[in-house]
């Protein structure tokens, strides 16, 4: 294999260590560890059931782990020692000079959302379905524009200030609306867009909150080839003139293979591969859990494919 | 559990499923279907009159052909079959002139009125006939005292009765119409409002103005003690804790005699003064400082500007705080509350905030309900109430403030008038004695109208912000909120 | 002690009453997801039934009790079912997979009208009825006079509660008519796609549980000895609280929310004080469900994201 430049372990933006959650006797994630590279699309992929959504609620806060450290570094560098530090100690969260950590596990969902910069989007689509487009970005926008109409009380008495922030946000929506190619559907209930469009609209509206972080839950699902074709190039945009690092899961593996930098194998809550696309294509335990082969069949498996045992293993394989 | 259909069309679960329900919806039928009849129209309509007139009979027959009442010795049963008969005579007639000409061929009910509240969505006159309808708020004494110089007082009694209830009804519809969590309790924050403004008037001797605001602070912040705990509770749960907490609030006025003095209230609350003018005769009053004839009506005519300035402060403020992001945020968590928190939106505050602001505007229209009536019990303040005030928001379409002032005037406007109905003695004998029926015909006109416009007189929701052309939200698209 | 189990047995009765009442919110809750706010009343009316039907007998000469009761219970649970029936069909079915506030407002308003119905045709006087059924069974009886006693009343609503409680369950959980009722209870549309009647299925839930209901209401009377158009609403609220309390759409937890009630309610009064025993209820409901959401035996809810 190629020595590939691994962003994802020199400037991970999010790393998940040891993460485990269970529910009652079921373990949906077991000891789950990965990275994710700043400026990466980064991929989960992994069979029906294997956990992915999962890890993808623990991540945003929507459940918590029931053992596990889920580091987000927003900005700057953070020293191990300081990461450490805060562990040990009880803070969700700290801010320097040099840099933020947030330890996502302790924070509430929205908090998440709000002081972290991680942001989602839902397997079933979740938009506000009888707001318009445009208002379902502004709602993305809450934070800020409480803020600008000084919780309210400047908004309700019309101060300028507010007046300015409402313009800037609405450009902003505006701004996305056309970047996603739905400015004429601006004024339209989200509920009476089609599927496609609704897909593109929670990208968006997921994008006004100012992630560093997106998290994209399934966004080619019920895509037709065009729309996913329009995706693939929006997912790059958003990584390469945005800056935002993504993180999705998807089942389509023609679009996992095009976009993603660092792809992440998940199977009955356990990793079994992590590395480049090419890695993974090539990692018999990949091939074994998506075609449904016993153990002992892997090497069967890795005989007929003409791969050399191990080589494409990357690091983490579990052994 | 909850309907299929209606649930997961509001929420785009995939295009698949989202025209599947449509054509459901269309459809308007249940997989199951009846095997058709095949008697003739005549036939039909006959003996379905019979069923219906069969069904009233038993129905009604220890209700109408037997009555009990107390006598000497303990209770006494009379008959009166003919009654009865009448009445399963009507149910008979009634059914039939139904079933033969209006829902002629088709299967009854359903279907007809589906057809009904379809034609009719929609409604670009709204915004006209608002502004036509604050015109005559604004001028209504003057216009009464014009036209219907007789009724004058009656009527603007009545006016200050129905925008009572419209302020109450566009308090509660900030957190029903726009969070879309149901609250059962509304009268609770009334009752807050009114008492505290009796008990710091008759203890402190303070005006109606220094407690107004005192009065709707001391709500908004029951609002916030109250929703506190039940902010984490979904659906029907909030609607009877709420319910709950609406009682507890009565039990505890009407027991605490020391402070409240129990059921029997609290009395001497004062009148409101015009920048300290009082509406009374003598030295200091109103007409006195004005040069005018004393009359009892100047007072009313005081009164009813106070409550329309009330409630067009709450209109003001609520149409201007649903383009503000909390009004935003309070309509997107109706939507959908999880989409929210991934957005980073606090729901807690959200949802105190939308309790407290409407609880607030509940204790302004409690004040005002004490300083007009001069004594408050707890008997003003029960579940009836809250159902009332509910039906209101409910009726005129959730979310809707028009809807608010049209379900309030023909609600609480039309019982009151039926009071007047004096000329039906005619056919019912003298012994008919219309009030008695008031609520009757109130419950029976929450059901017709329910039943007639599911979704509300005025169910479209006009959206908070505009990017180039305003459009009408159907209301087909928008959710109810978890509160439901 | 001897106060106590005295308490005991008269909040297991009153609990017994709640839950029956319970019962009828519950599975209407299970199979259409609303609360019908009208069954008060229709316990109301099952009671007034009730009544006439008792005063009727008592008219043309019949007296032997057995049978006076046996033909109040028939001719109350009928006629009550009949009033389910109907109100289901006129204020309800019209509104089935509308949006969920709607069938809530006409509840209110069948229940509003229901109860000035009753008021309008018989008069807004309390109807007093003398004891039927006197005596008892004297359990304890303690030197310091204190006498804990069971009547045969309390002993009759009891064991109607139990039998009417087993058979309910029997009806749920073994015939074809109860396999419907929790098949729509899962997935309507599905169930009528597999050929269940849903309409009909739904009818006869809330056909059951104002049977119920006019059996609740018969025993009030008969226990309580008077009624008025209003004691729906109160006896209403409260068991709607038991079968929220108890987890609403599960049916031991009706039962279960109804003792809890009627045995938090009677010791209230007998230890601190009759005014505010509905606060305790209602306060206890309101701390049950901040620390369990879905009551005591209601199936948890788990958030999907």
């Amino acid at each position: 294999m190629q020595k590939e430049h691994r962003n994802w372990a020199a400037d991970p933006v999010l790393s998940v260590e040891h993460l485990t959650m269970r529910f009652g006797g079921l373990v949906a994630v077991d000891d789950l560890s990965f990275d994710v590279g700043r400026g990466d699309i980064t991929a989960l992929i992994g069979p029906n059931g294997a956990g992915k959504t999962t890890v993808f609620n623990c991540v945003t806060g929507f459940y918590k782990p029931t053992e596990g450290r889920i580091t987000l570094r927003r900005d700057g560098t953070v020293s191990t020692e300081e990461l450490a530090e805060l562990t040990r100690g009880g803070n969700q969260y700290r801010k320097t000079d040099k840099g933020s950590i947030f330890l996502l596990e302790r924070m509430a969902d929205f908090r998440i959302t709000e002081i972290a910069g991680v942001a989602r989007t839902f397997q079933n689509i979740r938009l506000f379905g009888g707001m318009t487009v445009l208002e379902n970005l502004l709602v993305a926008q809450h934070n800020e524009l409480m803020r600008a109409s000084n919780y309210t009380i400047g908004g309700l008495l019309g101060l300028p200030g507010y007046r300015r922030a409402a313009e800037a946000a609405k450009e902003k929506a505006v701004e996305w609306l056309r970047r996603v190619d739905l400015l004429d559907r601006a004024d339209d209930p989200a509920a009476d867009l089609p599927y496609g469009a609704q897909r593109r609209l929670e990208i968006a509206r997921a994008l006004c909150t100012n992630p560093v972080l997106l998290c994209l839950d399934e966004p080619a699902a019920g895509l037709n080839p065009r729309e996913s074709a329009e995706l693939n190039t929006l997912l790059k945009s958003i990584r390469d003139d945005h800056g935002v690092s993504v993180l999705l899961i998807e089942h389509d593996m023609g679009v996992v293979m095009e976009i993603s930098d660092h792809i992440i194998v998940l199977d009955y809550g356990k990793k079994i591969s992590d590395g480049t696309a090419s890695a993974v294509r090539n990692d018999p335990k990949v091939i074994a859990a998506y075609l449904g082969v016993d153990d002992e069949e892997v090497e069967e498996v890795e005989r007929d494919l003409h791969v050399k045992p191990g080589a494409a293993t990357a690091e983490g394989g579990p052994q | 559990m909850a309907e299929p259909t209606s649930a997961a069309a509001n929420r785009p679960e995939g295009a698949e499923r989202l025209s599947e329900d449509r054509r459901d919806a269309m459809r308007g039928e249940p997989p199951f279907v009846e095997a058709p009849s095949e008697d003739t129209r005549l036939v039909r309509s006959l003996k379905e009159a019979a069923i219906t007139a069969g069904l009233v009979a038993v129905l009604t027959i220890f209700f109408f052909a037997f009555r009990t009442d107390i006598a000497v010795g303990g209770l006494q049963l009379s008959l009166d079959p003919m009654l009865w008969i009448t009445w399963v005579a009507v149910a008979f007639a009634a059914r039939f002139a139904l079933s033969y000409f209006v829902f002629a061929g088709e299967r009854p009910t359903v279907a007809g009125w589906k057809k009904v509240a379809a034609s009719t969505r929609g409604w670009p006159v709204g915004k006209v006939f608002g502004v036509v309808l604050l015109l005559v708020a604004l001028t209504l004494p003057i216009l009464l005292s014009v036209f219907l110089p007789s009724q004058n007082r009656y009527l603007l009694d009545l006016a200050i009765l129905i925008l009572t209830y419209v302020m109450l009804g566009w308090g509660l519809n900030i957190v029903v119409g726009l969070a879309g969590l149901l609250d059962l309790g509304y009268v609770a924050f009334y009752a807050v409002g009114a008492y505290s403004f009796a008990l710091l008037a008759t203890n402190f001797d303070l005006g109606f103005w220094v407690c107004l605001p005192m009065a709707g602070l001391f709500a908004a912040m029951w609002g916030i003690v109250l929703g506190f705990p039940v902010l984490r509770l979904r659906g029907d749960y909030l609607a009877i804790v709420t319910l709950a907490f609406g009682e507890i609030i009565r039990i505890v006025l009407l027991n605490w005699y020391e402070f409240t003095g129990g059921p029997n209230g609290i009395l001497g609350i004062p009148k409101p003064t015009l920048f300290g003018l009082e509406f009374s005769r003598g030295e200091g009053s109103f007409s006195d400082f004005f040069g005018l004839e004393y009359s009892t009506i100047q007072r009313f005519v005081f009164l009813y500007y106070i409550i329309l300035a009330l409630a067009l402060l709450t209109n003001f403020v609520t149409m201007r705080m649903r383009k503000l992001p909390v009004g935003r945020a309070w309509e997107a968590l109706r939507e959908d509350e999880i989409a929210c928190r991934s957005l980073g939106i606090n729901t807690v505050n959200v949802k105190l905030t939308a309790f407290a602001t409407g609880a607030m505007f509940g204790g302004f229209a409690g004040s005002f309900f004490a300083t007009r009536q001069g004594f408050i019990s707890p008997e003003s303040f029960t579940f009836i109430e809250s159902a009332i005030i509910l039906a209101i928001v409910v009726l005129g379409g959730l979310g809707s403030q028009l809807g608010v002032v049209i379900a309030s005037v023909v609600m609480i406007g039309g019982i009151e008038l039926l009071r007047n109905l004096t000329g039906l003695q005619a056919i019912f004998g003298a012994g008919f004695d219309p009030t008695q029926y008031r609520m009757l015909i109130f419950g029976l006109a929450m059901v017709l109208i329910m039943v007639w416009k599911p979704r509300g007189l005025v169910s479209t929701r006009s959206p908070s912000a505009v990017y180039k052309e305003k459009k009408v939200i159907g209301a087909d698209l928008v959710a109810q909120g978890e509160g439901h | 002690m001897e106060y106590f189990l005295q308490q005991l047995i008269n909040g297991v009765t009153l609990g017994s009453i709640y839950g029956l009442i319970a019962i009828g919110y519950t599975m209407v809750y299970g199979i259409i997801g609303m609360i019908n706010f009208a069954h008060g009343e229709i316990f109301m009316i099952g009671s007034f039934i009730a009544l006439t039907v008792f005063l009727a007998l008592a008219a043309i000469g019949i007296t032997f009790l057995p049978l006076v009761l046996l033909l109040m219970v028939i001719v109350a649970m009928l006629c009550t079912a009949g009033w389910g029936w109907t109100i289901e069909r006129v204020a309800y079915r019209p509104l089935r997979g509308s949006f969920r506030l709607a069938p809530l407002i006409t509840a209110i308003g069948m229940s509003i009208f229901l109860q000035n119905f009753v008021q309008v045709t018989q008069g807004a006087r309390v109807k007093p009825l003398p004891p039927q059924i006197q005596g008892g069974i004297t359990l304890m009886d303690s030197p310091s006079g204190i006498v804990v006693q069971i009547s045969w009343m309390q002993i009759i609503i009891i064991a109607m509660t139990v039998a009417l409680m087993t058979a309910f369950s029997l009806v749920i959980s073994k015939t074809s008519l109860g396999r419907q009722q929790r098949a729509c209870e899962q997935d309507r549309k599905m169930a009528s796609l597999l050929g269940v009647n849903v309409d009909r299925t739904i009818s006869l839930t809330f056909v059951m549980g104002a049977a119920l209901a006019a059996v609740a209401g018969m025993m009030y009377l008969l226990y309580y000895g008077v009624i008025d158009f209003y004691i729906g609403f109160i006896a209403g609220v409260k068991a709607f609280t038991a079968a929220v309390l108890g987890g609403i759409g599960s049916l031991p937890g009706a039962m279960l929310g109804g003792l809890s009630i009627g045995l938090i309610e009677t010791f209230w009064s007998g230890y601190f004080s009759v005014e505010y025993k509905d606060v305790a209820a209602f306060s206890i409901l309101a701390i049950v469900l901040i620390f369990m959401p879905s009551g005591l035996l209601g199936r948890p809810e788990v958030e999907k994201v």
